[in-house]
């Protein structure tokens, strides 16, 4: 108040006070770039020097892009303001309907990719009118869509095959262009596709969040919808766009899974909702919407490659991953609004 | 004579409540219009017809002396009828700029790869608020982070910019303290400098006379007069407004606000 009231004259210096340093602690993600930092340096003293090397790399850089791949969709529409439960099933769904499709009717890999992509518009088409029409809280339809999925994967799998899982993806006709592109591995040491294809997805998401006008909406209907509503945003329509962005990023990763290790499983993909939405809130995202990031989010995945490889590497037992997933989630959102609260205070 | 905006004779009924009976009122550009009166005097009813929320069952809205009829908020908006939320139309975690031309934003290039004209977003922002005479620091600053005057002024900054010709302020001051009040005042004066014709809605004759040009009264759905400012002084509107119960209350009030 008293900055604004002797205004005009000194305002190059009241602008200069917000530094550099200042900027990048007002950035959402900087609780995670603390966090990558730390484990990485973790698993580096209990791992070795194995666990930064090229081959520990690309194997941390898979596990992150299967994470991250979907925790960057997942970070959007938490800044929307809205969930989806059903983001980790959904990837269980793609691959066994695309597994269904290349073995059973024994389609082309192609047009089969192109049918499961629109299954995924449309689960998130679903979502989306569910949740907008009915004004349930997303977390509510999301739960009930989840456990559909989750009842379709296991019944219409055993009910076509008469087992839990889908095999022989390899023997379709056009798996072998499709797995360069979408199952493979681009160098010697074994860096996947996927990894590319996530870095790509961050890189638009983030172009989209900052420099579009969609991304302004994006934070606006999850900032205070009514606010957007009454200036003209559609709101409506962002938040459907972003539960059919979600669903399709899912099928787009059930399909590379499905090609990379040649077969779908019927529980593939459950619990992993729960890892996407800790990559985002570690990344930065507030649970009530209106504020994060894609980076954030990747970074966030990223750590979850780490920890995934890094346990194994180290020597230590995996069974206490999900120990180490929960006590991050924990320290990272103490840290992030611990910074929020001293970024908001330096400014005001 | 052709008035920007006027309501000739208009009257509202809620099944056999009388919501609002014949008030008749007209704004000019460059103009304040208080509406004063206490609560239930029929003002909330009174700025939803002019906003286009609600439908007059009698007499004419006039724009540009033309008789206009508002099926909804969204067409008041397209005759440059604005109301002006201060929280209900801001975000407040999104940046000054970015609240600024929210549903409105400025681009470049063609789709697929349109994107936002940030640079000139920034500057037109910091431009408009600066003539409307606020000197935001950093136009990337959160909304939150300004003050309820501040954060005023950049809506009706924002509606100026967007083609607003009258701008609805419905009590804008009645939460705020002193201080801030005084900020909202002056905002309306501004508002008022840069041509636009404003609607003030208040139950304070202490706000309204300072920046009114014009004061219509209402009392139980009826008008109990309007007064350009030459013909009422501030005394005589309080007492217009409140009757002698509360006076003393308010004179302390006053005393408070001119010292």
């Amino acid at each position: 108040m008293a900055q604004v009231a002797e205004s005009g004259l000194a305002r190059d210096e009241r602008l200069a006070r917000v530094g550099l340093a200042a900027r990048l602690f007002q950035r959402p993600e900087i609780g995670s770039m603390v966090g990558v930092v730390a484990v990485f340096f973790l698993f580096l003293w209990a791992a070795g020097a194995k666990f930064a090397e090229l081959d520990g790399f690309a194997l941390w850089t898979d596990e992150a892009s299967n994470v991250g791949i979907m925790a960057v969709p997942v970070a959007l529409l938490m800044i929307a303001g809205e969930f989806d439960l059903s983001a980790g099933v959904m990837t269980g769904s793609a691959g066994l309907l695309f597994a269904y499709l290349v073995t059973r009717p024994d389609l082309n890999v192609w047009p089969a990719i192109l049918l499961v992509l629109l299954f995924g518009l449309t689960i998130g088409f679903i979502n989306g009118m569910l949740v907008m029409k009915t004004r349930l809280p997303s977390f509510i339809v999301t739960l009930g869509t989840f456990f559909s999925l989750a009842g379709l994967n296991a019944g219409l799998t055993r009910r076509a095959t008469g087992s839990v899982y889908i095999p022989d993806v390899d023997t379709a006709s056009g798996f072998r262009s499709a797995h360069r592109f979408l199952g493979s591995t681009f160098t010697t040491y074994a860096f996947p596709d996927r990894v590319i294809w996530w870095i790509v997805i961050t890189v638009v998401a983030t172009w989209v969040l900052a420099r579009t006008r969609f991304g302004n909406w994006i934070f606006a209907v999850g900032g205070d919808a009514t606010a957007a509503r009454n200036v003209g945003v559609p709101v409506l329509r962002t938040k459907i766009a972003l539960f059919m962005t979600t669903s399709t990023m899912a099928s787009l990763l059930g399909i590379m899974i499905a090609l990379q290790i040649r077969s779908a499983q019927a529980d593939q993909g459950i619990g992993n909702e729960f890892v996407y939405i800790i990559a985002a809130v570690v990344g930065g995202c507030l649970l009530t919407g209106g504020y994060g990031s894609a980076v954030g989010a990747s970074i966030g995945a990223l750590i979850m490659g780490m920890i995934t490889v890094g346990i194994p590497f180290a020597g230590w037992n995996s069974d206490y991953q999900r120990l180490f997933l929960g006590v991050i989630l924990l320290l990272a959102v103490m840290l992030n609004t611990l910074i929020r609260w001293a970024a908001a205070r330096s400014r005001a | 004579m052709t008035h920007l905006l006027a309501a000739d004779k208009v009257s509202k009924y809620f099944g056999n409540v009388i919501a609002l009976k014949d008030i008749s009122a007209h704004l000019d550009a460059g103009e304040v219009l208080c509406i004063l009166g206490d609560n239930g005097a029929g003002k909330s009813t009174l700025i939803k017809i002019l906003s286009g929320v609600h439908q007059p069952d009698a007499g004419r809205l006039l724009v540009d002396g033309e008789e206009a009829r508002f099926g909804s908020p969204r067409e008041a908006r397209a005759a440059g009828i604005a109301t002006v939320y201060q929280d209900l139309a801001m975000v407040p975690l999104m940046s000054v700029w970015r609240n600024f031309f929210l549903g409105a934003e400025p681009t470049r290039g063609a789709p697929p790869v349109r994107y936002l004209d940030v640079r000139t977003a920034r500057q037109e922002a910091r431009r408009h608020l600066m003539a409307m005479g606020i000197d935001i620091r950093d136009p990337d600053q959160p909304v939150g982070t300004l003050s309820g005057g501040e954060r005023q002024a950049v809506a009706i900054s924002r509606a100026v910019y967007f083609g607003a010709r009258v701008l609805i302020l419905d009590e804008p001051t009645s939460a705020l303290g002193v201080k801030a009040s005084g900020i909202v005042l002056r905002n309306v004066v501004r508002a008022r400098e840069h041509g636009a014709g404003v609607v003030f809605i208040t139950h304070n004759p202490h706000h309204a006379y300072p920046v009114g040009d014009r004061f219509v009264i209402l009392n139980r759905g009826q008008t109990l007069g309007t007064y350009a400012k030459r013909e009422i002084d501030q005394q005589e509107l309080v007492r217009l407004m409140a009757g002698g119960a509360e006076l003393a209350e308010l004179q302390h009030e006053l005393e408070q606000i001119s010292g």
